[in-house]
């Protein structure tokens, strides 16, 4: 079978790739599109670490097609932040430790804003709840938690002050 | 795994031709978030997938009536964001929202999770107590199935080669109904039912209870429709006795396996608490409109 052509939207970037039909969309951004933010830890839907955003949802990129993703947006890491600059999230999970190895940052990072979105002011629960399907094997939690409460109060007086981010 | 076709149909007969050629092995691929799984580790392995997101009778849903007909590919994440839906069937929306993460909601179905036909699904004793039906469509036509009638067994359905179920049917609620859907895990979040309790009822203007439907997941080979259940509730006011009623019936009925989540006597005795609360919690709802 010929690989399949497929033309779809990565963090505002039109990408074409090549790909076999049952490639999962995580195997295409790391290994074709050389964009090795996202992580497989598990290839079965269960450790969130391949976590995107496609046409606004949070999805697993390795429960999602490659092929499927023709005409999608696709949102990962690469476009959450620069090095100059950070994410208000990025800069919270620095400066509190909210990460160890890193494995499970950018799934973690991407779902967290994926719910600050949605609700700019989440309680501890809704945020252990939200991140459930993100599993660390580091950090314990809990400074994922304090992180992602950090950045929210920072987004939320943003936005108060006019500011997008 | 070679030679592996991919097809995106953008009708129904289109997929129907793909699904019933007796020539090749295909799956259907909606939420993916069962079929990615099988795939990659050789458990299915098809000779196509048909992807059947771009066919838009089954994508979204509506409501004539009061009767909600759901499209088979839409995610459970739409439905958790559809308000009237949510305040209408909040016994079907406890089951669906159990169906994995965040991340596994933007993408799985209510029907994915009824045809990969586990027992221990935790959207489908829900949809049963509501009296879903599933719409299916396939080379001889159309017909109409109850929800109880689609899991014959684990891992079994009665759909036929080529048949596809295009949406979910829910019907038009009268005043003072109410759902709950309730059930036990080892972890509060991200695990697989030991035993899942729902409970549909409709109280009339006095508070008793006129119709109910009980159904039970992960206590036998098929989810069960339990009519003893729905008695001991019919003709009361759902009070103590008829709760203790309804958990001994459910208990009854119960036939589980021992497994490493539970041992049978385990699943017997909670089923019952299980079912228990989840009447109290529905009967409350019942009151409430
Ligand atoms: S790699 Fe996708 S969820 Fe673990
Ligand atoms: S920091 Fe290592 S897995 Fe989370």
């Amino acid at each position: 079978m010929a690989k399949a052509h497929v033309t779809t939207t990565v963090n505002g970037d039109e990408y074409e790739f090549l790909c076999e039909p049952q490639q999962s969309l995580v195997n295409v951004l790391r290994d074709e599109l050389r964009l090795s933010g996202t992580k497989e830890g598990c290839s079965t839907g269960d450790c969130g670490a391949c976590s995107v955003m496609m046409d606004d949802r949070l999805v697993c990129s390795c429960l999602v097609l490659a092929v499927e993703t023709e005409g999608k947006h696709i949102e990962t890491i690469e476009g959450m932040g620069t090095a100059e600059n950070l994410h208000p999230l990025q800069r919270r999970f620095l400066e509190i430790n909210g990460l160890q190895c890193g494995i499970c940052t950018p799934g973690i990072l991407v779902a967290a804003k994926a719910l600050l979105k949605k609700n700019p002011n989440p309680t501890e629960t809704e945020i252990r709840f939200w991140l459930a399907g993100n599993l660390c094997r580091c950090t314990g939690y809990d400074k994922i938690i304090r992180s992602v409460q950090a950045a929210a109060e920072d987004l939320r007086k943003d936005k108060s002050n006019g500011n997008h981010s | 795994m070679d030679q592996v076709r991919y097809e995106a149909p953008e009708t129904l007969d289109a997929a129907i031709a793909l699904l019933s050629d007796d020539t090749t092995a295909s799956t259907i691929f909606a939420g993916g978030t069962d079929v990615m799984v099988q795939l990659h580790s050789d458990l299915i392995e098809p000779e196509v997938i048909v992807n059947v997101k771009n066919i838009p009778d089954l994508i979204g849903i509506e409501e004539i009536g009061g009767v909600y007909t759901i499209g088979a590919a839409t995610p459970v994440a739409e439905l958790q964001e559809h308000k009237e839906f949510c305040e209408a069937w909040p016994g079907v929306i406890e089951g669906a929202e159990l169906i994995g993460s965040v991340q596994v909601k933007g993408r799985s179905t209510i029907v994915g999770n009824l045809c990969n036909a586990s027992p221990a699904a935790d959207s489908v004793p829900p949809s049963i107590a509501a009296g879903a039906t599933v719409n299916i469509v396939g080379p001889n036509g159309k017909r109409k199935v109850a929800v109880e009638d689609i899991v014959t067994g684990p891992r079994q359905t009665s759909l036929k080669k080529g048949e596809i179920i295009v949406s979910t049917t829910f019907p038009a609620r009268p005043p003072h109904s109410g759902d709950a859907y309730l059930r036990l895990t080892p972890r509060t979040e991200m695990d697989i039912a030991i035993v899942g309790a729902a409970v549909n009822l409709t109280l009339d203007d006095l508070g008793i209870c006129t119709t109910a439907r009980v159904s039970l997941g992960a206590v036998a080979p098929k989810f069960l429709l339990v009519e003893e259940c729905a008695n001991a509730l019919i003709g009361t006011r759902v009070d103590k006795n008829a709760l203790y009623a309804l958990g001994k019936a459910a208990s009854d009925a119960a036939d589980p396996i021992s497994d490493k989540r539970g041992t049978r006597d385990y699943r017997v005795k909670t089923i019952a608490v299980m079912t228990l609360r989840a009447a109290e919690r529905a009967v409350k709802r019942a009151r409430e409109n």
